[in-house]
């Protein structure tokens, strides 16, 4: 590892100035940056933990949640309103790493986290375009099992890790941003760029801008949620393919749907498409896989990762026909 | 017989000083068998109070004054030369001691590597060390960099500059099959055996079955990283290490440093897990080698990537079994050959096919192993070599033909069921595999499985159950010594250099020798860990606890003619040989007339002696040779895949074991438990990920690299027979490997029969089930 200093930030201003100086990255939990540096993918000058800035959840004042940026991920998965409200979230990230890391993370970090490609987190031996712009890819032609089928490209088919993130962009969660030129708020839909040419940039931040909280819109239907990770051992494994969904059914057709994924797309994946599909109609497998397949239209899988197709129709009929009752 | 066997009993002729008739054809078995003593007692380990305070010091805990701490720089390339190299910086870096690489690395020769002929050899790599600038494998160990802190060396080593020519390596295992060598034997066996005419029997038989089965490489992943602290003062080498095999490396090192053997002492008294992982690699070396260089005390501790880099795995393989039935269910042909990666400079041959060949009575046999170089980090022996790959393909192929022949398929296991050894005709020194499939599928409630495939279901879960046989050879090591030295107290300390990789060895022992010492547990000491103790050979193979055993009761002997020699003539057990007595409650106590006794007090008290020591050798191995030996187990699961994801959760596990007497159920059972967990990762998420493009392991590390995690892992029974075999000491067979033979097998046959699809491709991962 090489050297670096340490400094820790009191306030989001302080963090702010910390974060525009070269070199200088933000610290939550360390589980995946700390990594990175030792594996010599990440080579900060500075860490700056912010692990002392807010680790609140408090109520909106329209019925939401706001969740501070420093708070650790067990401490969201435990807290209750979470847990009524939006038991998706408490879910997926129960189903994320292991108590361990999820007691150190936190929930910028965790939206944060970069790429498990095993190519990216080599620096020694293997070509990554995501670490170094235009040096090639050696995922596309090498072990792919784990990699994007949706929205990668020629330069990148590096997989979205996060469960966490897979629920909040089902729950239409918005990113408090803060900058130099201020505050603003993104929704976490749109907060991650696809790949395309420059699969190095992955967020819509600017530089120096730090993440201070999620806020959480009030969604009566996520009381009705459901998360189902689909993964190679029961527990501490990445998703092979995971879903989100929260719906409601009157009448046996879908009134409200939410639905995305995780393991499939290099951002956790909403399914706006088969949201739309299905809405109005019955939880069937037909229904579903002719939904599905609107939503893997421009699917472009890989050796390795063909099975994820039908694993994303069938886990997300799965999962759908659970939550509204249907039997599958 | 090969000219290998040849050597072996030659080898073992000439350590035939004393040879006691026990154990062999016409001889009487240990009377220690059958006795109720300490032996077959639950006891406690003894080192676990140690363990759990944290007082047990391992390797990489021993602290020596002014030490220094190593990092290495493993290659990136497969293969190739060191272009460039420029240590200048990392030399100049804050901390630095010493930059070591192939230009100032002492000459030395190459590792005498270990195997059956060798059987005090202890290296497993023919490869040179850092002694010239080429690279032959993808994380061969290139650079040392020692500095006064881990973070200096760590951070040094990125400011050693290295450029690379590189070289076409041969990493593909297909394109490898077309120059694929034959070697004359494989272990102790002939590899290419022919008996009948398989091939015709396949094409006659009402049934057979014959596929292709694969598994991928496995890497080792005990707890305890490999880690040494080592110092040397003058020609004196002291070197705190993690291995297995104590005397073999202070022999090696002795010779390939060109020192003393009294001068070399290697200390491992506690060993976080060795699997077959834990003997003489490249680390060892260089650590000594910079040690030796700075003229100071250096902790080299690996990398877990590292552990994966330059310590050998399991090889992948692709076998072949065939198998051909005649109307009764009675095999015409057992066919079982196939491919695995087996670089020149390697050692274990992964002998994939020597359970086959003990397993079934046929009419015809082919057996046979081709080996492939490619340039990789040498393979080596990782728990259950050959069996636990050997027996996923055969025991598939057994339930695959048992369900073509709608038989049971213990059933077909039992019509097959050899009297004496298939190929040899050698007798069984004891055979219990029936019994063991009798008791376990009593218990494990055999009888509710359904015979026709994918029927039941829990939900989206469909249920299944199967079974499999496993087995592993019996070993006991030649030579090996102990020293006895018992004081007219009545204390008797034990000593060897044997190796305690966590499975119980200094417990089990101590068991051991209060009955064969006729003291009560807590006069035993048993010292181990400690190159300068008589030397214990290695432990593996499942091998050490008999060949300790064996050594004890040699040595126990000797203590008897010794203690009836200083008896005198005025003794109650005067005139009577060392064959004429026991030792029994502390006594000496005449065989046929046991009020004949003197106590060891009363003959040290009148011999004016304080205490007496006898050292010995364990008689030689020759019931390896006389009789068919092995470890069985019958071994039973229930799984459940979700037919909506392919997921696979095995919810029961159950192992019922034939080895023998069983020491110390609770350290058995430990052992057995851990064997069939392992066997649990490698039917369902074990596999090294290597790109075969730049022949590089992709997955170095416990995050990628899925071992069971606690949640993957079911409540698993064991029970065994407990039949002594009476041609061992103590009745005992090995235990150590036994366990994951056998429970790959028995998965996927659960798995198919709780789908009807048969996956011959490990590990069983979703994708192969959807």
């Amino acid at each position: 590892m090489i050297p670096f200093t340490f400094a820790r930030a009191t306030s989001p201003e302080d963090a702010l100035g910390l974060a525009a100086l070269e070199g200088h990255r933000l610290l939550g939990g360390g589980t995946n940056l700390v990594d990175l540096m030792r594996k010599g993918v990440e080579h900060p000058v500075t860490l700056v933990d912010v692990t002392a800035l807010s680790s609140d959840i408090s109520e909106t004042a329209q019925g939401g949640l706001l969740i501070g940026g420093a708070t650790r991920n067990t401490a969201l998965a435990a807290h209750p309103l979470v847990r009524t409200r939006y038991p998706v979230l408490s879910r997926a990230i129960l189903a994320g790493a292991s108590a361990q890391i999820r007691n150190m993370a936190t929930v910028a970090g965790n939206i944060l986290q970069r790429s498990r490609c095993a190519y990216f987190n080599d620096p020694a031996a293997s070509r990554c375009n995501k670490r170094l712009p235009g040096s090639g890819c050696d995922a596309r032609e090498g072990l792919n099992r784990y990699h994007a089928i949706l929205g990668g490209s020629a330069s990148c088919i590096s997989a979205h890790p996060s469960d966490m993130c897979v629920a909040l962009v089902a729950l239409d969660a918005q990113v408090h941003l803060l900058g130099l030129a201020g505050a603003r708020t993104v929704p976490l839909a749109e907060f991650y760029r696809l790949p395309g040419e420059t699969p190095q940039i992955e967020t819509v931040m600017a530089p120096g801008e730090i993440i201070t909280a999620i806020e959480l819109p009030p969604l009566p239907v996520a009381a009705r949620s459901a998360y189902r990770k689909v993964r190679d051992r029961a527990s501490y494994a990445f998703a092979l393919v995971s879903v989100a969904a929260c719906a409601s059914v009157q009448d046996g057709v879908l009134t409200e749907l939410r639905l995305a994924f995780g393991g499939i797309a290099p951002k956790p994946w909403r399914a706006l498409r088969a949201e739309q599909a299905l809405l109005g109609g019955p939880v069937t497998r037909d229904a579903v896989f002719a939904a599905m397949d609107l939503e893997l239209a421009e699917a472009a899988p890989l050796a390795g990762n063909a099975f994820k197709l039908e694993l994303a129709r069938r886990t997300a009929f799965a999962v759908l026909a659970d939550l509204t009752g249907e039997t599958a | 017989m090969s000219r290998v066997q040849n050597a072996v009993i030659g080898s073992v002729k000439t350590v035939l000083g004393w040879m006691p008739e026990r154990w062999l054809p016409g001889g009487t078995p240990d009377p220690l068998i059958g006795r109720h003593g300490e032996v077959g007692r639950q006891a406690s380990r003894l080192d676990g109070p140690q363990k759990v305070q944290g007082k047990a010091r391992f390797s990489a805990e021993v602290a020596m004054e002014g030490m220094c701490y190593a990092a290495l720089i493993n290659s990136p390339i497969t293969r190739g030369r060191i272009a460039r190299l420029d240590t200048a910086a990392a030399e100049a870096a804050p901390g630095v001691v010493l930059v070591l690489t192939h230009r100032n690395m002492p000459r030395l020769e190459i590792v005498p590597v270990m195997s059956i002929t060798n059987m005090g050899a202890v290296g497993n790599s023919a490869l040179p060390i850092l002694q010239d600038d080429q690279i032959r494998y993808n994380g061969q160990v290139i650079a040392l960099v020692l500095a006064e802190t881990q973070e200096q060396a760590d951070h040094a080593a990125t400011l050693v500059g290295i450029g690379y020519e590189e070289a076409p390596a041969r990493t593909r295992f297909e394109e490898a099959k077309s120059s694929a060598r034959s070697l004359a034997s494989i272990m102790v066996e002939k590899n290419q055996v022919s008996v009948g005419d398989a091939p015709r029997e396949l094409q006659q038989a009402p049934y057979s079955v014959d596929n292709i089965y694969r598994t991928p490489g496995h890497n080792h992943a005990a707890i305890e990283l490999h880690a040494v602290t080592t110092a040397w003062d003058g020609d004196a080498l002291t070197l705190h290490d993690s291995t297995q095999a104590i005397a073999p490396t202070a022999n090696a090192l002795a010779k390939l440093f060109g020192v003393k053997r009294e001068g070399v002492r290697v200390l491992s008294p506690f060993v976080g897990g060795g699997f077959g992982g834990k003997a003489f690699w490249d680390h060892q070396v260089v650590a000594i080698a910079a040690a030796r260089i700075a003229a100071r005390p250096v902790r080299l501790m690996l990398s877990r990537e590292a552990v994966y880099r330059m310590i050998g795995g399991r090889t992948p393989t692709e076998q072949r079994v065939a198998l051909a039935a005649d109307h009764e269910g009675k095999f015409t042909a057992v066919v079982h050959t196939g491919y695995s990666v087996m670089p020149t400079y390697a050692v274990c041959p992964e002998q994939y096919s020597l359970g086959s060949r003990a397993a079934y009575r046929s009419k015809t046999y082919q057996f046979g192993q081709r080996h492939l170089d490619l340039d990789v980090v040498p393979n080596t022996y990782m728990r259950g070599p050959g069996e636990s790959v050997g027996s996923f393909a055969m025991e598939s192929a057994v339930d695959e033909l048992a369900h073509q022949m709608a038989i049971d398929p213990i059933e077909l296991r039992r019509r097959n069921e050899p009297d004496k050894h298939p190929l040899s005709g050698t007798a069984f020194s004891q055979r219990g595999v029936l019994e063991a499939y009798r008791m376990g599928a009593e218990r494990f409630g055999w009888d509710q499985r359904s015979a026709q495939p994918g029927t039941r279901r829990d939900g989206e879960w469909l249920t299944g159950m199967g079974c499999a046989t496993g087995s592993f050879p019996y070993v006991r090591m030649p030579a090996g010594a102990v020293r006895i030295h018992l004081t007219k107290g009545g204390q008797a300390t034990v000593s060897c250099s044997a190796q305690d990789m966590g499975m119980g060895t200094s417990t089990v022992q101590s068991q051991h020798a209060a009955d064969r010492l006729g003291l009560p547990l807590d006069a035993i000491t048993f010292e181990m860990g400690d190159s300068d103790l008589p030397p214990a050979p290695m432990a593996g193979g499942s091998a050490q606890t008999v060949s300790i055993a064996a050594a004890i009761a040699a040595a126990a002997d000797k203590l008897a003619g010794e203690l009836l020699r200083l008896a005198g003539n005025a003794s109650p057990v005067a005139g009577l040989r060392a064959g004429e007595v026991r030792l029994v409650d502390g006594s000496l106590v005449s065989l046929e007339n046991p009020s004949r006794r003197d106590s060891f007090h009363a003959i040290l008290s009148r011999a004016g002696r304080e205490a007496v020591a006898v050292t010995a050798s364990a008689s030689a191995p020759l019931e390896m040779l006389k009789f068919a030996m092995q470890s069985m187990s019958a071994i039973f699961c229930e799984a459940r895949v979700s037919e909506v994801t392919g997921e696979v959760r095995v919810t029961r596990l159950l192992g019922s074991f034939d080895c023998g007497t069983i020491l110390n159920p609770k350290t058995a059972a430990s052992q057995f438990r851990g064997g069939m967990i392992m066997g649990l990762g490698m039917a369902l998420t074990e596999e090294t990920l290597f790109d075969e493009r730049s022949g590089r392991i992709m997955n170095a590390n416990l995050a990628d690299y899925h071992i069971p995690a606690h949640l993957d892992v079911p409540e698993i029974d064991v029970i065994w027979t407990g039949i002594p075999d009476p041609r061992s000491p103590l009745g005992a067979r090995g235990i150590g490997e036994v366990g994951i033979t056998g429970v790959a097998a028995a998965i996927a046959n659960a798995v198919f029969n709780a789908t009807g699809k048969r996956v011959r491709d490990l590990p069983l991962t979703l994708d192969k089930l959807l």
